[in-house]
């Protein structure tokens, strides 16, 4: 394994682990942050965002480059239908399963088995999306 | 804490690599092996596929080490039933690639970029999951 995918192999072992410690990966959880009877993940999501803020924004200036090479480019999308519509769609299916992509992943570590039933389905909404886009 | 972790797992990649480290890709990147459209085989999906499975490895395992040492419940399974993953899999699979983002990429990492059209992206969707998640329990959808 190269040294970037090292890198990235350790930040991903962070990521899944404050998952599960944040009780992320568990969809009932999740759910029941979006019928507003726990507030829990405002916090895991603000925390990470406020970290890697501070990641993006302060340390990447003084660093000037990545450590091993290249260049910072903070992450911007450019808004358009897709995004809001997307977000509509995404929104609509994560209020009904409590999953999105790297909860659910990260779920599989805990041996959460019925997870790969979610997982194939957001495969297979790719694949549409992708059927979609000529 | 979980979160500042989740953080620093973002901000340790980007620091040293400069990659973001977002999640919904992974699916369409992922793709790329299977399928020849031109939809999955654009130059960045080929190029980021083996670092973003390998970011996805990594979250598998950092869940695994939680649950062996930390977790006050350790192995666990969700009784949430399964035509509501299938369904909700199926849309958050279609709408976060429709909307180049998920939670972690609209919401960590573009939020933490000052991204405006991440911040509209997340309050759309954290709204709309909340008003589906409040249906879907007054219908009594259990569990």
């Amino acid at each position: 394994m190269n040294r970037r995918n090292m890198v990235v192999l350790t930040g991903g072992i962070l990521f899944g682990f404050g998952l599960s410690y944040s009780g992320m990966t568990k969809q009932e959880i999740v759910l029941s942050f979006l019928q507003l009877e726990d507030l829990g993940l405002i916090f895991v999501l603000g925390g990470a965002a406020l970290v890697a803020a501070l990641a993006i924004n302060v340390l990447a200036k003084i660093q000037k480059t990545p450590v091993l090479g290249g260049e910072f480019k903070p992450r911007h999308r450019i808004l358009s239908w897709s995004t809001i519509i997307g977000a509509v769609i995404f929104g609509v299916g994560w209020g009904i399963s409590g999953q999105c992509p790297g909860s659910a992943v990260a779920s599989l570590g805990t041996g959460n088995l019925p997870i790969l039933v979610g997982i194939a389905a957001m495969f297979i909404g790719a694949y549409l999306r992708g059927l979609l886009d000529s | 804490m979980g979160g500042i972790i989740v953080g620093l797992g973002v901000g340790l990649i980007y620091l040293v690599t400069g990659l973001h480290a977002t999640q919904s890709s992974l699916l369409t990147t992922t793709l790329s092996w299977f399928s020849k459209r031109k939809h999955f085989q654009k130059e960045k999906n080929v190029k980021e596929r083996s670092w973003r499975l390998t970011l996805a490895i990594g979250l598998v395992i950092g869940a695994l080490i939680h649950t062996l040492t930390l977790s006050p419940t350790g192995f666990w399974s969700t009784s949430v039933q399964l035509w509501r993953l299938a369904l909700g899999g199926l849309l958050v699979g279609f709408g976060t690639r429709l909307s180049s983002g998920c939670t972690s990429g609209h919401g960590i990492s573009g939020l933490a970029s000052l991204s405006r059209t991440s911040l509209i992206a997340v309050i759309v969707f954290m709204g709309v999951a909340i008003v589906t998640a409040n249906i879907v329990q007054l219908l009594g959808v259990l569990p």
